[in-house]
């Protein structure tokens, strides 16, 4: 019993205080790209050339949030002369099309449905789905339940049972032999329910693109509310999307 | 066995050196040495010409490669010689359709067409959902029943899908179905530019990307001719230290939540959310994505970040220490932990099991030290002893490993001052005809990547091996005879990668 109190004591409070302040992540995160719409094309066709994700659309100077990892290759072109990174996480978006930016991205919380907000806004029940995901974007939703985010806070919850919950939220690039587990599991949640797709990998098939093993977009089986960019993305950038979109 | 070729991890073997011998050596030979305490890292098909080849690559204090052709089908060595061989034999019938004879349990690995188009080893076309035809191994009885959990599970973890056939509470045995995460890796690394290699290594599985990620650097480094420097393998040691200090934080964390311990569970997923953020600092993601390169790190480590890391060393440790005396020093937690899940050590030896699995057993082996790469060479070994094979001893391992972990993070930071530079991805060419084969200690244990070029300097064929290939059934077995509700801790102590392992 002492030693629990000792712990107590050590460990303190160490609950975040976002959304009310700010919070900052160190400078190597990347986040949302800020892009140089002036920049010379020959930079940018060397920029799309070394994209291991195919995500630069040269001609329109723009880069799709849907594919891109996050690696930061094209910020080492030309000493940065099209990309540089913002540090900023919030990146969720309410379209696949709002994905494929030019550095900036609408706001989440004016395209969010009023219907969701009223039926989800206090309470807002999930049941997570792992579709060929390679556990870092599972592992980073899963760090939202540790007492530093502590999502529980906003009424938000991942729970067991669909039948329990009010939306999936699905990671990874959907393998064929997980499509079914995922549509049983979307259906078997009551409408009205949200879909939540998070990571490129159930964007766009992330990584494993092109490959005959996977879907690689869950918007071609179900339709999609919410998108959540990343390679995993970061806590904040779930947590800053589910609180925009729903609250 | 003097047919086997020794080689180096990360040395360059021509294809025409590698020893080809007829089936019956092969069978004599890999049956001889894995009977002495050898083990098998790689033993996969592939088509040469228009030939089946199988390529075995073992191991005791050192490597070798031997390799043989095979028909549409040879005698299982499981059936003769070792259950080491079970799950490579099963996966070798799965992805070419070569049907080893007599196997005890020849069942699909993962689920999915070969990639020979021979006719199906399970007499499956693919349009049923997994498991296809195949119907679960049954007990039978009047008191048995059967308990059968996924693929989608009631937390957020990945899929897979357990049958217990259980007497009351007791579990009679417990069958394990993965392959609902099979993205096809192995093809995509064949198919794909250089640039793209790096990317998927380290979404082999996620929580693995520094160790998954070296092998397949570490092999393009060797077959494109690319030196590596010091400073820059010394941040890539510390890497895959802080990736196996978070993981281990984390199941030492889940596994104290399991028992309804929850002031460590919240503790321990907290402090585990630190190590995640050093990696963040060193490269900008949580999980080391994006750090390791083919020849070197996409960004050094300066003054700065060695100073934030040991910084954070030095608060934490303490914090960890006693944070682990709150868990381990618990009777409750004792009473749940001791002979729980119990693998003995034969049983360990006779599956081999790797990594903390294996050396809870008593199995000593870590790659870092047997099969040394980056900066290990130079860096103290752990030795653990708790060995009594429960959850216990596979909690106890951790334990230890977190701090010899951080003792070594230490190390390496002290002699970081050797300075390296950035490297880019870069196009090169790789060495053809060429075989090569990286070994890391990963948190889990050994992870190996065994790449075939062709005579134009192609990928051929690219191996993957997680430890999880190893130990899921470690974890089958540990639940023999167990009661039920003893599988969360069971499953929690292996903590093995579903993704790892379907890749
Ligand atoms: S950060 Fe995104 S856009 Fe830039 S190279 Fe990497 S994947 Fe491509």
């Amino acid at each position: 019993m002492l030693k629990i109190i000792k712990n107590r004591i050590e460990q303190g409070h160490k609950t975040t205080s976002y959304p009310k302040e700010p919070i900052e992540l160190y400078k190597r995160y990347r986040g949302l790209p800020k892009i140089n719409q002036d920049c010379d094309i020959s930079v940018v066709n060397q920029c799309a050339a070394i994209c291991p994700q195919d995500a630069i659309v040269a001609s329109e100077r723009k880069i799709d949030l849907g594919k891109c990892t996050f690696c930061g290759r094209c910020e080492n072109v030309a000493g940065g002369a099209f990309v540089t990174f913002s540090q900023d996480f919030g990146m969720g978006t309410a379209t696949r099309e709002a994905l494929l930016c030019d550095g900036s991205l609408p706001a989440l919380a004016d395209h969010a449905k009023d219907h969701f907000k009223k039926l989800f806004g206090r309470s807002l029940q999930l049941r997570q789905v792992s579709a060929g995901g390679c556990n870092s974007c599972e592992a980073d939703t899963n760090v939202l339940n540790t007492p530093f985010f502590d999502l529980s806070r906003f009424g938000i919850d991942f729970v067991a049972s669909p039948r329990h919950a009010d939306g999936i939220h699905v990671t990874g690039p959907i393998s064929k032999n997980m499509k079914s587990a995922l549509i049983s599991t979307y259906e078997a949640i009551p409408s009205p329910k949200v879909v939540i797709a998070s990571g490129c990998c159930s964007i766009s098939g992330g990584p494993f693109y092109g490959s005959s093993e996977i879907v690689g977009d869950l918007s071609a089986i179900v339709p999609v509310d919410l998108y959540i960019p990343g390679c995993p993305p970061h806590p904040l950038t779930t947590l800053h999307a589910l609180l925009k979109f729903f609250k | 066995m003097d047919n086997l070729l020794h080689i180096e991890n990360g040395g360059i073997v021509k294809r025409s050196d590698i020893p080809l011998v007829s089936f019956d050596s092969f069978a004599t030979i890999l049956s001889e040495f894995v009977e002495n305490d050898g083990y098998i890292v790689q033993f996969f098909a592939l088509v040469e010409g228009d030939k089946n080849k199988l390529i075995a690559v073992v191991r005791n204090n050192q490597l070798f490669i031997l390799s043989t052709e095979v028909g549409e089908n040879f005698a299982s060595l499981t059936a003769t010689a070792s259950e080491k061989f079970h799950m490579f034999e099963r996966e070798i019938a799965e992805q070419y359709g070569i049907v080893p004879k007599d196997h005890p349990w020849l069942k699909m690995v993962r689920y999915h067409a070969n990639y020979r188009g021979a006719p199906d080893a399970f007499g499956n076309n693919y349009s049923e959902d997994i498991p296809g035809n195949y119907s679960y191994f049954q007990v039978e009885g009047e008191a048995v029943h059967e308990v059968a959990v996924g693929p989608v599970h009631a937390g957020i973890i990945e899929p897979g899908h357990f049958r217990f056939q259980c007497s009351g509470e007791e579990v009679f045995s417990l069958e394990i179905q993965l392959g609902y995460q099979h993205r096809g890796v192995e093809n995509l690394f064949t198919e794909v530019p250089l640039k793209r290699l790096p990317i998927i290594a380290e979404s082999i599985a996620g929580d693995t990307s520094i160790g998954h990620n070296l092998c397949c650097c570490q092999a393009l480094e060797a077959l494109g001719g690319l030196s590596v420097d010091p400073g820059a393998q010394i941040v890539r040691s510390i890497a895959l230290e802080l990736e196996r200090i978070a993981n281990h934080i984390g199941d030492l964390g889940a596994l104290s939540g399991d028992v309804a311990f929850n002031p460590p569970a919240a503790y321990f997923g907290r402090i585990r959310g630190e190590f995640l953020n050093l990696l963040q600092v060193l490269c900008g993601n949580r999980f080391g994505k994006s750090l390791v390169l083919p020849g070197g790190i996409s960004q050094i480590m300066t003054a700065e970040q060695s100073t934030i890391i040991e910084e954070k060393l030095k608060e934490l440790e303490p914090e960890i220490r006693h944070v682990c005396d709150l868990l381990f020093s618990a009777h409750t937690v004792q009473a749940r932990f001791e002979q729980t899940g119990t693998v003995s050590n034969q049983m360990a030896r006779d599956l081999g099991l790797v990594g903390y699995a294996g050396r809870a057993s008593g199995i000593e082996y870590d790659a870092r030290v047997t099969f040394p790469t980056e900066s290990y060479r130079q860096l103290p070994a752990n030795r653990n002893e708790m060995t009594n094979g429960d959850v216990n001893s596979r909690a106890t391992v951790r334990k230890e490993e977190i701090s010899h972990s951080i003792h070594l993070i230490r190390l390496l930071l002290n002699k970081a001052g050797e300075t390296s530079s950035t490297t880019i991805m870069q196009d090169f060419t790789l060495e053809p005809d060429a075989l090569i084969i990286t070994i890391n200690e990963g948190w889990r244990g050994e992870i190996s990547h065994c790449l075939m070029t062709d005579a134009e300097g192609k990928i051929e064929r690219y191996k993957v091996k997680d430890p999880s290939f190893h130990n899921w059934t470690g974890l089958a077995m540990s639940l023999r005879n167990e009661e039920i509700s003893e599988f969360p801790l069971c499953n929690k102590s292996f903590n093995l990668s579903y993704c790892g392992f379907d890749l």
